[in-house]
């Protein structure tokens, strides 16, 4: 692998049901470019918490992941109704998730906080009636 | 423990990727909310849930999660299957509570 590797997805809220997929896509390619199973990891929750949230909060948007030799980096751009208060939304528990998103199993206000977890480096640009960026990457540890 | 051993303990049905039952499992996770899977669990674990929808697959294919138990006799359908096969993952199907599910894990060595 020399080269960088970019991966692009759409991700639409039409089917709550198919959330998840790109996050599955890009776990597969990483285990077959044999990426280090601990990076893997990291980069599935991150990106498959990213994932649902574009879903849940955000009316979707576009996911790219760039693969180079040292890091994974996920930029997840949605178009959602942006973030009213960044810093209360890392909080662990604080969660804007309407009641039947709990119902699915997800919205307990742990996202964005384990996104951060698993991730080296996390940026989060948000505009309220704009959309979200988030921008994480994953080191490879050789 | 493995599990096929798992399923004898919890006098459950597995539905689905029969072949992996020989796989072996170390730790346990109960719970109905993936936000919290997605957060706390271990590696090579025994997913148990009460929750039955296509997302439980998915959070499970992220967390390299062994085979999952649906406790309270809950029945995946039609997709749920299509996509455990898909990836892999055993689907188990247990009448126990989550309560007593978990405890009987436990009580076989199984921990958290």
């Amino acid at each position: 692998m020399s080269d960088k590797i970019t991966l692009r997805y759409t991700v639409t809220t039409e089917d709550f049901t198919r959330a998840g997929e790109a996050s599955g896509d890009v776990k597969r390619k990483l285990k077959k470019m044999n990426v280090s199973p601990a990076a893997i990891r990291k980069v599935a929750i991150a990106m498959y918490e990213g994932e649902i949230n574009m879903v849940i909060h955000a009316n979707g948007g576009e996911i790219t992941v760039e693969i180079t030799q040292n890091d994974i980096t996920m930029t997840l751009a949605d178009h959602g109704p942006g973030m009213q208060d960044v810093e209360k939304c890392m909080q662990a528990g604080y969660s804007t998730a309407p009641d039947n998103i709990r119902s699915l199993g997800f919205g307990a206000g742990m996202g964005l906080p384990n996104m951060k977890k698993n991730s080296d480096e996390m940026t989060i640009e948000t505009k309220p009636g704009v959309g979200t960026t988030v921008v994480m990457k994953v080191l490879i540890e050789s | 423990m493995t599990v096929a051993d798992a399923a004898k303990i919890l006098d459950a049905e597995i539905l689905c990727c029969e072949e992996a039952a020989d796989r072996e499992v170390h730790t346990a996770c109960g719970s109905d909310m993936m936000s919290d899977v997605l957060a706390f669990m271990k590696d090579q674990s025994i997913l148990l849930t009460g929750l039955c929808n296509p997302q439980v697959i998915r959070t499970a294919e992220m967390m390299d999660i062994v085979c999952i138990v649906f406790v309270r006799g809950k029945r995946p359908d039609e997709s749920m299957l299509e996509l455990a096969q898909e990836r892999g993952i055993p689907l188990l199907v247990s009448q126990h509570r989550m309560f007593t599910a978990c405890g009987y894990l436990y009580d076989h060595g199984i921990r958290g």
